[in-house]
Formats: structure tokens, sequence, C-alpha cells
């Protein structure tokens, strides 16, 4: 038997959690140093699963699992990636890895970086969540899609209103967590129905998504269910006029969980919408996608406007991370091949992009103490890295050709233009608007006069950890930038299955 | 051993135990609580017995058909049991209740009367079982007479309980007054073959229904539970809303569909109304509650709303799913009244403001405490999820797709509050901000009680196929006929 790859990266996690757990709450390190082994065991084996898929150039499900769980109702615990899911799979890896580097902490020089308090339950938490994002990343059936979708949603709760900004923790972790559970409750009501009715077409009670694939739903079934079913997984992926939990989340909560939630949770919320709206529901999607790109191209546009008039640093990344979600919603919504692609490559990229920009939000807030971008400045000499790292994230969001954000935005565009050549040319002008929030943060944030009161502050480089996390991060970009080759051609076969499932539209 | 004693087995236990303990307690008096730990070894020892020798290998009646001895009335004492075993150990951990043998017997009593719910199959075995029950439930609410608030609880308990039982009461003698019989299977088979008719037995259904909705505290006839559960002492809360609840929705299963067939008569519909008002009442009820006991009153009400979309079902998946349910919440709602009790006892209030800071005073309990409230509002991966899940698919595969969505938008209110709670257990702080020097211990007793819960509500979540499969056996069984 082949070794169970991805059981055993959904579930380190979660036995890391409780090994974590029994840990004495005093031995702050030894609870970081075994955070940080799992995560980098989770990278290692995230990363074999990419590689081996990308080298075998394989097509279709693979490093499936399957086991019987209970078998009256037909719920497997099933496992299986394919060209789409395997790149998230890898992204969490990778923002598992960075995230607990950038919480280690220290505290020195004024400086409070990281997690000090009650760190063995922040990793804990966090490590319960990581459990949950790849487990709905590599599930093949629906009811432990949604298991672990709430197992994804919960700790979140937790994580910010104990480690997140004082100000407006409370509320925003309240708002965020009510937001993703109507979402996804009102997902599992159509899920049941898909099953039963599933169940009444071909004979068999299964959960199992390949078997709901071939269900032959009825359009008109399917027209009245696609809503429901998408919208609510779209929550999370902050689709307008649903999005108002996300800028808010993301700034009340610690540097690592926003990384996770931007960086990661968006995607969960986009895939399911896509695996269980989309792939299960195609006429229901062909019904309704000149709605869902209508709100997409909301998303896009007034994302970038709004995040060009905050001036808290932090709400401008929160913002920009709801216009480029809008994108991939987009990519969906076109149904088209170069729609799709770039939208896989968006859901990777993005994820990539946002988690540096946050890493760095975060660093820069740890040693300033303040967010509010006319108070900054001048950082690109204290904290190089930090800045050469902004930048870089920075050319990705603006979709500059030779990192990753162009090979993802550009299919996009052209799927976009095929169908409805207005969006397209609505939809651009976010990339102005981008470039422009994005080039005047840079400036005022890193370059410049550093302002006299932070002198004060005797603001220091970041630590090596911190460094670590950041050239990870850039390196993926500009790598997949350089050679797209690394993860297009995976993704296209992802998007052929789900081009085959729509009737090869 | 015949088929008689077995279908008994664990009542004529549980009289064996009460004697026991009736008789020997007064020469215990002194050091420890020697009949909590009695109560807790005997009641496991009866399960044991009770799964040795009692296990039923086909549906039969005994005792001239008062007695069903089946899957699903074995399961429902077992869970009885169960529960009662571990609220014994739960009165070890307050000081009077500790110390007083009657406490002990107060709640063997109710358990025998419990089980023979389980398994009435008449009329009038029915309605002894329930007063058996009730009875020493109301001594039990009102136990602390000191206190004015417990003494109001028992004696209001009582009071409403009397009304609803005289109530059902002349409800059931109406029946038998139209059918001439008071044997459920008999009854059954005058509404299939017709010789029932509709029309004056709406008003009958009506008043057992009254009767039945206090028991399980289904709105409109809910308003007891918030000040019984409030003023009564924490770990008879915590029994009063799971095994007695249980063994209510037990009654009700199994009168209405052994008595009632659906095709005849139309109570889903009226359940379904009821389950939609209740969840929704209970919810919207709970939101404003800073008491910890009221809100899980409250809670407790909304629970049975969410079973009773599995009742409505009224399907093989919807029963099972009701079984299932019950089980799983009895694990986490005595787990939630369990620490409720444990930190009451402590913090000497129930007022949510007294958790603060629960989290650096004893990071396990408030880790627990994280796992009973989430499991509650039904959240992977604890029992609480699965078992909403399960309930919801039941509705939506009967066709009640509006009252599962009643269902999950109260869900919805339901973490809301709960997590609320979690706020002041993990996120607020003591004044001095000195919760290190203000460590909580917990007794023996309550420590193996809610490790046990903890692990059961995990079990729950996680394995549940083997849950499943016996929830299925025992709800076969009451279809199959």
């Amino acid at each position: 038997m082949q070794f169970p790859f991805l059981s055993v990266i959904v579930f380190t996690p979660l036995v890391a959690a409780l090994i974590i757990l029994m840990l004495p709450a005093h031995r702050k390190n030894l609870v970081r140093s075994v955070a940080l082994a799992a995560a980098t065991f989770d990278l290692i084996l995230s990363a074999w699963v990419y590689l081996t898929y990308l080298t075998q150039g394989l097509e279709g499900y693979h490093f499936v699992e399957q086991y019987r769980w209970l078998p009256a109702l037909g719920i497997t615990l099933h496992f299986g990636v394919d060209g789409m899911s395997t790149p998230l799979i890898l992204l969490t890896g990778v923002v598992m890895f960075t995230g607990v580097l950038i919480s280690w902490g220290e505290e020195r020089n004024g400086v409070s970086a990281g997690i000090q308090d009650r760190p063995r339950e922040f990793f804990a938490f966090l490590f319960i969540l990581a459990s949950g994002v790849f487990g709905v990343f590599a599930s093949l059936d629906l009811f432990m899609l949604f298991f672990f979708y709430e197992i994804a949603v919960f700790p979140m709760y937790l994580l910010i209103v104990i480690w997140g900004w004082v100000v407006t923790r409370e509320y925003a972790a309240m708002k965020l967590t009510l937001y993703l559970f109507v979402g996804s409750v009102i997902s599992l009501v159509g899920a049941l129905a898909m099953v039963w009715v599933a169940y009444q077409n071909t004979g068999v009670l299964s959960f199992d998504l390949l078997h709901l694939e071939k269900a032959g739903f009825s359009p008109e079934f399917q027209h009245l269910w696609f809503l429901p079913v998408f919208l609510g997984f779209a929550v999370l992926g902050g689709i307008w006029p649903f999005h108002n939990w996300s800028p808010d989340g993301h700034v009340a909560a610690p540097t690592a969980v926003s990384m996770f939630h931007a960086g990661v949770l968006m995607k969960l919320g986009a895939f399911a919408a896509l695996r269980v709206g989309i792939m299960l529901l195609p006429e229901g999607a062909k019904y309704w996608s000149w709605l869902i790109l209508g709100l997409a191209t909301v998303n896009v546009v007034y994302g970038a406007f709004i995040a060009f008039v905050q001036t808290d640093f932090k709400y401008v990344i929160g913002f920009s991370s709801v216009s480029h979600m809008g994108l991939v919603m987009m990519g969906f919504a076109t149904l088209t091949r170069e729609g799709l692609l770039g939208a896989g490559l968006q859901m990777f990229s993005h994820g990539v992009m946002t988690a540096l920009f946050f890493a760095v939000v975060g660093m820069v807030y740890d040693r300033a103490h303040t967010r509010h971008i006319p108070d900054l400045g001048g950082f690109a000499k204290v904290m190089p890295y930090a800045a050469v790292g902004f930048i870089i994230g920075g050319l990705v969001s603006m979709g500059m050709p030779g990192f990753s954000g162009f090979i993802a935005e550009f299919p996009i565009f052209m799927g976009v233009w095929k169908t409805q050549w207005l969006i397209a040319v609505i939809a651009a002008v976010s990339i102005v608007v981008t470039a422009s929030y994005i080039m005047i943060i840079v400036r005022r944030v890193f370059f410049g006069e550093m302002p006299h009161e932070l002198e004060h502050h005797h603001i220091g480089d970041v630590t090596p950890l911190d460094k670590l996390a950041i050239v990870t991060l850039c390196l993926l970009m500009v790598g997949l930038g350089l050679f797209p080759g690394l993860m297009a051609p995976m993704v296209e076969r992802g998007v052929d299955y789900i081009l085959h499932l729509l009737g090869g539209a | 051993m015949p088929v008689l004693f077995q279908s008994i087995l664990p009542e004529l236990l549980l009289l064996i135990l009460a004697l026991v303990l009736f008789v020997f307690e007064p020469f215990w008096k002194g050091e420890r609580p020697r009949s909590g730990w009695v109560t807790f070894y005997g009641l496991l020892l009866i399960m044991i017995l009770s799964l040795l020798f009692g296990t039923p290998q086909a549906s039969q009646e005994t005792f001239g058909g008062m007695i069903r001895f089946d899957w699903f009335a074995f399961l429902f004492k077992m869970l009885f049991l169960f529960g009662a075993a571990l609220t014994a150990l739960f009165f070890m951990d307050h000081e009077v209740l500790a110390k007083r043998g009657e406490a002990y017997l107060l709640l063997l009593a109710s358990t025998l009367g419990m089980c023979l719910m389980a398994s009435a199959n008449d009329l009038v075995m029915l309605y002894l079982a329930i007063e058996t029950t009730s009875i020493p439930l109301y001594v039990l609410a009102g136990f602390f007479l000191h206190e004015e608030r417990s003494t109001e609880a028992g004696f209001k308990y009582l009071f409403f309980g009397a009304l609803t039982s005289a109530v059902m009461l002349y409800g059931l003698s109406l029946l038998f007054g139209f059918a001439g019989t008071t044997s459920l299977p008999a009854l059954g088979a005058m509404f299939s073959s017709g010789q029932l008719s509709l029309g004056v037995l709406l008003g009958i259904l009506a008043l057992i229904t009254i009767g039945l909705a206090f028991k399980v505290s289904v709105a409109p006839f809910h308003f007891w539970a918030p000040d019984v559960y409030h003023g009564a002492p924490t770990a008879v809360a915590g029994f009063l809303s799971t095994a007695s609840k249980a063994a209510g929705f037990a009654v009700l299963l199994r009168l209405f569909l052994v008595a009632f067939p659906t095709a005849q008569v139309p109570w889903p519909l009226l359940l379904a109304i009821l389950a939609a008002l209740t969840m929704t009442i209970g919810n919207l009820l709970a939101l404003p509650q800073t008491n910890l006991k009221r809100l899980l009153a409250y809670s407790s009400i909304a629970h049975a709303g969410y079973v009773l979309i599995g009742v409505v079902a009224a399907t093989q998946l919807g029963i099972t799913s009701v079984i299932f349910y019950l089980i799983a919440y009895l694990l986490t709602n005595l787990a939630a009244f369990g620490i409720v009790m444990v930190l009451g006892n402590v913090l000497g209030s129930d007022e949510v403001t007294a958790y603060n800071g629960l989290s650096r005073r004893s990071p396990w309990l408030a880790l627990a405490m994280l796992v009973a409230f989430l499991s509650l509002a039904g959240m992977p991966p604890f029992g609480g999820f699965v078992a909403k899940v399960f309930v919801f698919a039941a509705g939506v595969q009967a066709g009640y797709t509006w009252l599962v969505f009643v269902g999950v938008l109260n869900s919805i209110v339901g973490l809301y509050y709960y997590l609320n709670v979690m706020k002041y257990v993990y996120l607020y702080r003591l004044p001095g901000e000195d919760e290190e020097k203000h460590p909580i211990a917990l007794s023996r007793a309550t420590a193996i009680g809610l490790g046990v819960l903890i692990l059961g509500v995990v079990l729950f979540g996680t394995v549940f196929a083997p849950w499943f499969g016996l929830s299925e056996q025992a709800a076969s069984v009451m279809l199959l006929r």
C-alpha cells in the first residue's frame, strides 16, 4: 500500500495541536519548537505531493485514500487531490510554515512581536484550523468537506478574540464567525438536498463527490440550489455584498492569523464554491454565471477603490484581498478554460502574496505601534528585507510580468474578454487603482524620512526567522512568475476536468 | 434467565441498589461521600450486568403487554443508567448533596421510572412510569430547603408538572373511553383499520401532546424550565435537562409511532410547528441571559426543537437521528452542567462575569468548557455537529426543507451566545490580573465524570459509525411492526 500522504498531511496539525496542549504552559520555547517541527514536516510532505504531481505529469485525482466511515449513509473518508487542489495544499503548507515563523516572537527594544501570551493555546488553535483547511482541500466526500470546513471556521473566533487587535477584536471576530457560519449552513442544506436527490436518481446513498457529479440533477433543481450553495461558500471567498466580514477580520486578527485568513481561508471558500457549486451543479452555474460575474466585478473594482482611500495600512491590504479574490470569482464565472486556469493560479499567487503583505504589516506594526500610514516612513533603511519583500508582493499584486500575479491575472482577463468584453474593460480599471495604492504605500511607509516620534522607539531589523519567512514567500512568487510551467500545466489539467463536467463549454 | 426477568432486569437491579443504599446509608455518616461512590459503581455494575444478561433478542411483550422488551427500550435504559451514574459523580462535588443519602435514593428512584418509561407499552404503564420519574425529581429540584430559589424551583416544577400530568391523564382516559383499550399496539391497529376516526381524536392528541411537551420542554410549554434549572441544584438541573428529557422523547416516540400511525393522524405537521417555535423561542431568549444556568436552560429548550425535527421526519433515518442526537446531547449537556456546577461551587456564582480569566486559572477546565459549548453549538469534531447534520438530513429527506432552514438559522443564533460565553472564559481577566494565584482544583469524582463525558463528545463527533449503528438498531424496531 502507498504511504497515506494526504491523511498524514491533514492529521499532523491535529496531532501536533494535542501534543502542544499537553506541554506545560510556561515552556514557551518548547511549544514553539514543536509547532515549528510539525509545520516543517507538513511543508515537506505537501511539497512532496506537489512535486510528485508535477514531475510525473499526473492527471485527475491522485494520492487517493478511501476509508469507510459510516456505510449506512454512504459517508467515507475519501481524500484525493487534482490539478486544482494540489497547489492549494502546497499553499497551506507554506502559509502554515511561515505563519509559525512569524509568530515565534521576541521581546526586546520595545518590540513585542509574535505571540507572547499563552502561545500553547495559540498554536493549538492555529493547528486545528490548519487541519480543517488541509481537510477541505483534500476531501472528496461532501460530508467530510463540511466537517473540515467547520473545523476551519470556529478556531478563527478564538484566535482573533484572544490574540487580536484590542480595539476591534470582539466585534470583528463575532462578525466573521457568524458570516461564515451562515454561509456554510445554508450550503449544507443545499448539499443535503443534493444527496437525497442523487439517491432518488441513482439508488445509491452516497456523499462521495465523484458519485454526486454523475447523479444527473435536473436543470430545475440545479437552478434552484446553485445560488444558495455557491454563495454560501463564496461568503468565505469574500464575494460582494457578503465581503464585509473580511477586512474587519483581517485587521483585527494577529499577524499569523491574518496570513492564514487572507492567504488560505478565503481560498477555502472559493475552492468549495467551485468544488461543490460549479462542479456538482454545472447547469446551475451556466444559468447564474452572469450574476456571479457581476458580483465579482463589483468586488474587483469596488475593493480596489476602497483600498485606495484607506489610511490604515492593514485595511488597505484587507480590501486589496477583497479585490483580488474578486478576480478569482470572476475567473470561475467565465466558465472558460482561460478564466478557470487564471482563477486556479490566482488562488495560489494571491495566497502567497497576501500572506507576505500581512507578515510585513505585522512587522511594521510591532515596531511602530501604529498602522496609520501618514505616521509611518523610512522603514526601508531599518528593515530592508521587509521592504524588498513588500515591493515584490506589490509588483505581484499589480500583475507585473515576471511575477506570479501576471500569469494568474492575464488568463482571467482573457477569459472575461471572451465572455463579456465590457466587464473586462471595467475590471481593468482596478489594475490602475491597485498600482497606485501599492506605490503610495511603498513611498510613504518604506521610503522618505522616518517621523521623529518613531525614532524614539529604537526600531530594529526583523528577526532571522522573519527573514526566512519573507524569502520563502518571495522565492515562490518570483519562481512562479519566471517559470509558469511549474504550475500552469497542472492547473490546466484540473481545469480540463471541470470543463468536461460543464459539457465542454 | 426467563424473559420475564430479562425485560425488567435494570429496574430490578436498580431497586436492589436503592434498597441497599436505604438500609446501609445511615451507618456511613461521617468522612467520605461513600453513598455517592456506591451509587456510581452500583450503576456501572447494573449496566454491565444488563449488557451481559439483559440484552433483547427479538422484540416481545411481557407482563401481559405492559412492558415492551426491545432494543429501543434497552438502549434508552443504558443511556439513563449512564446519565444517572455521571450525575451521582457530580452530586459528590456539592457539600450538602454529597452527604445526604436520600439524594442518591431519589436519583435512583427517578432513574427506575425512566427505565419503565422507555419500555412502557400501555397507557397505564406509561402514566405510572412518568409519575415515578417526576415525583423524585420534584423533590430533588427543591432539595436545598434553606435556599429560597431552590424551594421555589421545586414547587414550581411540582405545580406545573402536576397540572400537565392531569391534562395528559385526561387525554389518556378519553382515548381509553373511545377505544376501549389501553394497549399501544392495539390502539395503532384500530387507527390503521379505521375503527377510530380522526375528528374526535384531534382534541385528545392535543391534550396528550401538551403533557409530553411539558416533559421535554417544548414551546409553548417550556416556561418552567429556566426557573427550575436556575433554582435547582446544578447537578440536578443537568440530570433534568438530559436524562429526563431523553425519557420524555422515548415516550413521545413510542406513543406517536406505535399508537398514532402517521397515515391516519397528521401529528408530524403539528410537531413541526412546535419544533420551529421551540427552536426560535429557546434560542432568542437565550441571547440576553447572563446567568449560565438560565442560558443552558434556554439552550436545552432550543435543543428539544432540533430533536423534534427528527421526530417530525418519522422515517428510519429520522428516528435514528433522534436517538443519536439524544445520546450526543446527554454527553454534551451533562458535561456543560457539570462544569457550571464545579465552577458554581468554587466561584459561588453562575453569572457569566464570574468566569473571567478561567482559561488562566484552569486551562483544562476551560478547554472542557470549550469542547462542551462548541458541541452544543454544533461544531465539529464534536458530537453536536454530527447529530445536527443527521437530524437536518432526516428533515430534508422527509421534505421538511423549510423546517431545516429554520433549524440552521437557529443554530447561527446559538453559535452567537455560546461563543459569547467563551469570550469570558478566554479573553476577559480578573480585576487584579493575578489569575495564577487563584487556581481551581477539581475533585476526583468530577474529574472522572468530566473526562468521560468530554471523551464521549469527541468520540461521537469523530468515530460515529458504531453509535449510529446502535441508534439505527434501536430505531428499526419502532418501524418494523
